[in-house]
């Protein structure tokens, strides 16, 4: 099926929210804090401005409490006094012309009593920097399985490593926009969002307001990958108070400067791998340590980390695994969810090193995992067995194929031997990743579907999942489509709107196919149900339909299903054990280097992704995902380098952080293996965030194997590699 | 102010256009602010993303770069001249998912399957190196566009 | 903001004689970055030489090529004549993106004075000459000397440029080499161009110094052909003739490293006292 807005977008007319005709409207912007950490002691409004055109806003004008709401209220919606990050929002301005807001944002002076700040999350903080406790400490998590003390110092061999990954920014095409208005009483938002009812309550509570009075609305969103889950929160509370006080509507558009350095990014990280071997080169023992950077704020990086850990161990069999997670909290700009949610730190860690681990042993990496990758009836670290009858070893094989590794690394044996200044190689990663919410995280979200039956015998489906690209109106569209007996264009699905439609959770860790789509399965059940025939289908169902509404002329027909947990889940929060996810997609990648020694430049030549995913619901779309996050893992591995000063990226343009180009990415072969899984819609497992777990160690290992060198450390930019091959210090 | 404005006439998607521009105004904002044509995209403006690409006599150009009063006498094309049955193999292929680099990169792909022996010097990888994308991974853009068999040479 | 919208040559010489304040623009590719909080030139006054056709011409005379100064990278791009002149094109391609080259002219990239501008040194490596007019009269300046410092000119306040003339030399080596931070659209972080005709070597750095800059000294080792052995041996030709910095795009370290291989690899096959 092809993409439903497809056509919409391709020729211009998809409406965005700076597409939106709002007629007469004021523009918003913010004035942000200069200095990582302090106090606010003064406003200075410039007297080159005449005020009194603008609505200004400061943080006695917020009705509710002072607080972005998400798992803890520590962020304000503006700086009351203590400043804890750069570009924290201060003051907010609207005014009719676009340009005169953005002059006087310029022309308020902030006056601050500054206090020392805390960057580095790697050090310990001095006690000038404490900010949390009495370390920074902002989430501390544990897994522990089996004795790893006992296993390491009975071990054969042990390897230890340190792997570091940066920050990455998302550059979402366009950058976050909101606007509001109050209508009847209604405070109204409408924007580009993942979670409509995240900022539904998060607004709620700074704008004092209930469900009634409060409407959160999607408009098309041009990509999120996380960075549009919990920031749309803060954009969308300022539009609607600059609405509020100016009783107009406002729009706030950032500017992608604006954008790139105030909003948040994929969290930095460090992870610390101490293993234990047998003679076999079977792992005894995993001691994993994984500190993430969480930025000013908590956001979501309790999480994050949570993810980052559960997938530190990799997909292989091990039976003491220890592993601590820490989030620091710092006074850099608040780190967030970026697609793949802490996995991709962590996995980056883990498959780097069982590559250093086979190098230590003089083992092969292929045939390291053989020995070690889970096989059925095997556990995770959290004790999850695992056994879905997927073959492991199996997808990695074929990915192996698909390369044609082992001749193609002889030939560049060859090539390497003889060229002046390039160097190939080949790098694989295996891995996996859970899709849904984390342990008993879908049954506290406890998601809501509907749908509908219209007048006219078509099927309306309501939930608060968001196209941002993934292709969600449409794999919702062929599943109520499937079991409906419909064709998709009877099946409509309404635009979320927190007044229309019930809270199927955030569009977040990549459960829409997989989890909501299973409630909307079990909701168009009740809707059969509710007709009193559970086997209508196709013209017998649209008669029914119309007949009801014969009979209950201006009714309405809907149905609803709620989440069902899988059967015997279990998970235990306190210890973290038992079962993170209902089900894990698994993937084996081949990526192809190619490094000019004149330039240190590395270059992807190759990529094989090869992934089983339950089941593929719509090819196009599916191969879509797993190649734009190759893609964007290609960049955070090579290209992609947030400089950060005072804690806030500093080449914040589109010129100075670059992001793949067409010419910089080989074509991405994708290879889907289907193994249905019952509890996910159609058989699917959720595939959004899997690519991005791969791309960054298989391409490090394809520098190593290039090389001979270690390069533990992404991105692999020219300047570091440069110090990486010439034993030169020169790059931080 | 409206005594510092510019009068310009210009052919937009064909069809004759006069009216008065701020000195002050891009291209990009013209169209989209001014006359009604949102389509076209703003993603950076400093011409490095092409999500405003148009055609600017024939060529295509970075609306966010070009003063609104340099198209006097001039013939805009934007996305909104695009026919429905154009973008077909684009829609099979997977070239949009999010959609906001989309109207440049279908624009910058409209100018090349018009000019189809660029491709026999250059790749398409590479003039399309100007239309960033952060959704596709480009292997949906590039296999959307239609690149004409070579003619032969040989018998 | 005032624009004077030149319908001439001539008027755009006389309103830049008037007012030499204005600011020239033609395919507005450097001055429109960020256009919305360039507020310092918004205030300013323009000069838009766009629709100037007389100045779009590029001829081939017999020892000559001459670029009018709205002459594009795309114009050259296209035009197989410049086969002549392989490092033009090869520079103009890796100029922005095709929608930068559409707009971009040579003279731009020269009156722009970025040290990174890749059109420069192709245009530098093969002589050109900068050929300025104002009321007054016209004048030609070797585009090697236009440079005195970091966005300093060569060229009086009443000037603009007029066209840019390339000699058509015979040369038996040429070399255009850009490092960016990617395969297309980058920045340049360390660029060369490099070429031997009857005049002798001509080695050209771009990103390695406030400048563009002919690497004079670099030349007159090439020439008196002292033996180097490793991209080492030219290290302290290389100092003496650049001075690259760090900056946010890469480091001063990486440049000089990075530039001595380059130009060691480059020259090893053309340079017999290379080895």
């Amino acid at each position: 099926m092809q993409r439903i807005e497809g056509v919409s977008k391709l020729v211009g007319r998809e409406r965005y929210v700076d597409d939106l005709d709002l007629g007469e409207h004021l523009w918003g912007a913010t004035v942000r804090s200069p200095v990582p950490r302090g106090r606010v002691t003064d406003l200075r409004f410039s007297a080159e401005v005449d005020w009194s055109e603008f609505t200004i806003v400061v943080h006695t004008d917020v009705p509710g409490d002072n607080t972005v709401f998400l798992l803890e209220a520590d962020q304000p919606v503006l700086v009351a006094e203590e400043i804890r990050h750069i570009h924290e929002p201060i003051v907010l301005l609207a005014h009719p012309s676009r340009d005169a807001v953005r002059r006087a944002a310029k022309q308020v002076d902030v006056g601050v009593d500054p206090a020392d700040p805390y960057f580095d999350f790697r050090a310990a903080p001095t006690a000038g920097q404490l900010q949390r406790g009495d370390d920074n400490v902002l989430k501390r998590l544990e897994i522990n399985k089996g004795d790893v003390g006992a296993a390491l110092a009975a071990a054969a061999h042990v390897v230890e490593g340190v792997y570091e990954t940066g920050a990455q920014e998302h550059v979402y095409l366009e950058t976050q926009g909101m606007v509001a208005w109050v209508e009847d009483g209604v405070v109204c938002i409408k924007g580009s969002m993942q979670c409509p009812y995240y900022v539904a309550k998060a607004a709620e509570r700074a704008l004092g307001l209930d469900r009634e009075h409060l409407r959160v609305m999607h408009a098309p969103t041009g990509g999120g990958f996380g960075g549009k889950e919990e920031f749309p929160s803060i954009i969308a509370i300022h539009t609607a108070l600059l609405a509020m006080k100016s009783g107009q509507t406002v729009k706030m558009i950032y500017e992608r400067t604006e954008d790139m350095a105030a909003t948040t990014k994929r969290h930095p990280s460090r992870v610390r791998h101490r293993t234990g071997l047998d003679g076999d080169g079977c792992l005894l023992a995993q001691d994993i340590e994984v500190i993430l950077d969480g930025g000013a704020y908590q956001t979501l990086s309790p999480v994050v980390l949570s993810r980052a850990i559960i997938h530190a161990a990799g997909p292989y069999t091990c039976d003491n695994v220890r592993i601590v997670g820490k989030a620091m909290l710092t006074n850099s700009v608040p780190y967030g969810a970026f697609r793949g949610f802490g996995a991709p730190q962590s996995q980056f860690a883990n498959e780097r090193h069982m590559d250093v681990v086979a190098g230590r042993l003089s083992l092969d990496p292929v045939e390291f995992r053989r020995r070690n990758l889970i096989k059925d009836g095997d556990c995770t670290a959290t004790g999850q067995v695992i056994d879905d009858g997927t073959d492991r070893v199996g997808v990695m094989e074929l990915a192996l194929a698909r390369a044609d590794y082992f001749d193609r690394r002889a030939e560049h044996r060859n090539f390497n031997a003889q060229h002046a200044y390039l160097r190939r190689g080949l790098g694989l990663a295996t891995f996996f990743h859970g899709a849904g919410f984390t342990g008993a995280g879908e049954v506290h979200l406890a998601s809501r579907v509907m749908v509908a039956g219209l007048p006219d015998g078509r099927v309306e489906v309501l939930t608060s999942s968001t196209e941002m690209g993934q292709g969600s109106r449409t794999v919702l569209t062929q599943i109520a489509a499937q079991r409906l007996g419909y064709a998709p264009v009877d099946i409509v699905i309404v635009d979320p709107d927190t007044h229309r439609v019930p809270d199927s959770g955030p569009t977040v860790a990549s459960r829409t196919s997989m989890v909501v789509g299973r409630i909307l399965d079990d909701a168009c059940a009740a809707l059969r149900q509710r007709l009193g025939d559970a086997e209508l289908r196709g013209d017998a169902l649209r008669a029914a339909i119309a007949a009801w509404h014969r009979e209950n002329p201006g009714g309405r027909l809907s149905a609803e299903a709620s989440y069902r947990p899988p059967p015997g889940v279990q998970w235990d929060e306190e210890n973290y054990r038992g079962e993170a996810y209902g089900a894990f997609a698994w993937a084996a990648y081949v990526a192809e280097v190619e490094v000019d020694l004149r330039t240190y430049t590395v270059r992807c030549i190759g990529f094989r992704a090869v992934q089983e995913i339950g089941r593929v619901l719509n090819e196009t779309l599916a191969r879509g995902q797993i190649q734009g996050g190759v893609v964007q893992g290609i960049g955070w591995a090579l290209l992609e380098e947030c400089m950060l000063h005072e804690g806030a990226m500093v080449n914040n343009q589109l010129t100075n952080y670059v992001i793949p180009t067409s010419a910089d990415v080989p074509p991405i072969d994708v290879i889907f293996l289907e193994n249905p899984y019952e509890e996910g819609a159609l058989g699917a497992k959720g595939i959004g965030e899997l690519p991005l777990d791969g791309p960054a160690p298989a391409l490090a290992n394809a520098v190593a194997d290039a090389l001979g060198v270690e390069p533990n450390v992404i991105p692999m930019t020219p300047e570091r590699m440069m110090d990486l091959i010439e034993g030169t210090a020169t790059h931080d | 102010m409206t005594d510092s404005r510019i009068e310009i006439s210009f052919t937009l998607n064909r069809r004759p256009v006069t009216l008065r521009v701020d000195p002050r105004s891009r291209l990009l904002d013209l169209l989209r602010y001014d006359l009604g044509l949102p389509g076209t995209k703003e993603g950076c403006g400093e011409g490095e993303c092409g999500a405003c690409t148009v055609h600017l006599d024939g060529v295509p150009v970075n609306s966010c770069l070009v003063p609104a009063w340099q198209v006097r006498d001039r013939a805009v094309l934007t996305i909104e001249d695009t026919a429905e049955a154009a973008v077909e193999r684009m829609l099979d292929a997977g070239t949009t998912q999010c959609g906001a680099c989309t109207p440049g990169v279908v624009m910058t792909a409209r100018w090349l399957e018009a000019n189809p022996r660029l491709l026999e010097r250059f790749s398409a990888r590479h003039l399309m190196a100007g239309n960033l994308c952060r959704c596709t991974g480009y292997d949906g853009i590039i296999d959307g566009i239609e690149i004409p068999v070579p003619d032969r040479e040989e018998a | 903001m005032r624009v004077d919208l030149a319908t001439s040559f001539e008027e755009a010489l006389r309103i830049k004689a008037e007012r030499s304040d204005v600011v020239p623009v033609a395919g507005g590719t450097d001055l429109l970055v960020h256009w919305p909080d360039a507020h310092a030139l918004q205030e300013r006054d323009w000069l838009d030489l766009s629709a100037l056709t007389e100045l779009s011409h590029i001829h081939f005379e017999p020892d000559t090529v001459v670029l009018g100064a709205l002459a594009t990278y795309w114009d050259v791009i296209q035009d197989q004549r410049f086969r002549a002149l392989p490092l033009l094109p090869a520079a103009a391609a890796t100029v922005g993106s095709l929608q930068i080259q559409t707009r971009g002219t040579w003279a731009g990239n020269i009156a722009n004075a970025s040290p990174a501008a890749d059109g420069v040194p192709a245009l530098m490596v093969y002589d050109a000459e900068v050929q300025l007019a104002s009321t007054s009269g016209r004048r030609s300046v070797p585009l090697a000397d236009f440079y005195h410092g970091y966005k300093q000119l060569e060229a009086r306040p009443e000037e603009l440029i007029e066209s840019i003339r390339v000699p058509l030399r015979p040369h038996d080596f040429e070399n255009f080499t850009k490092v960016g931070s990617r395969a297309a659209q980058a920045i340049t972080k360390v660029g060369m161009a490099v070429a031997h005709s009857a005049a002798g070597w001509r080695i050209v750095a771009n990103s390695m110094a406030p400048t563009v800059r002919r690497c004079r000294t670099l030349e007159r080792l090439v020439e008196s052909g002292g033996t180097v052995d490793s991209p080492d041996g030219l290290l302290s030709a290389i100092r003496a003739d650049v001075n690259p910095i760090d900056d946010i795009r890469s480091t001063a370290a990486y440049r000089e490293r990075v530039f001595s291989r380059l130009l060691y690899q480059t020259l090893l096959p053309a340079c017999s006292s290379f080895s």
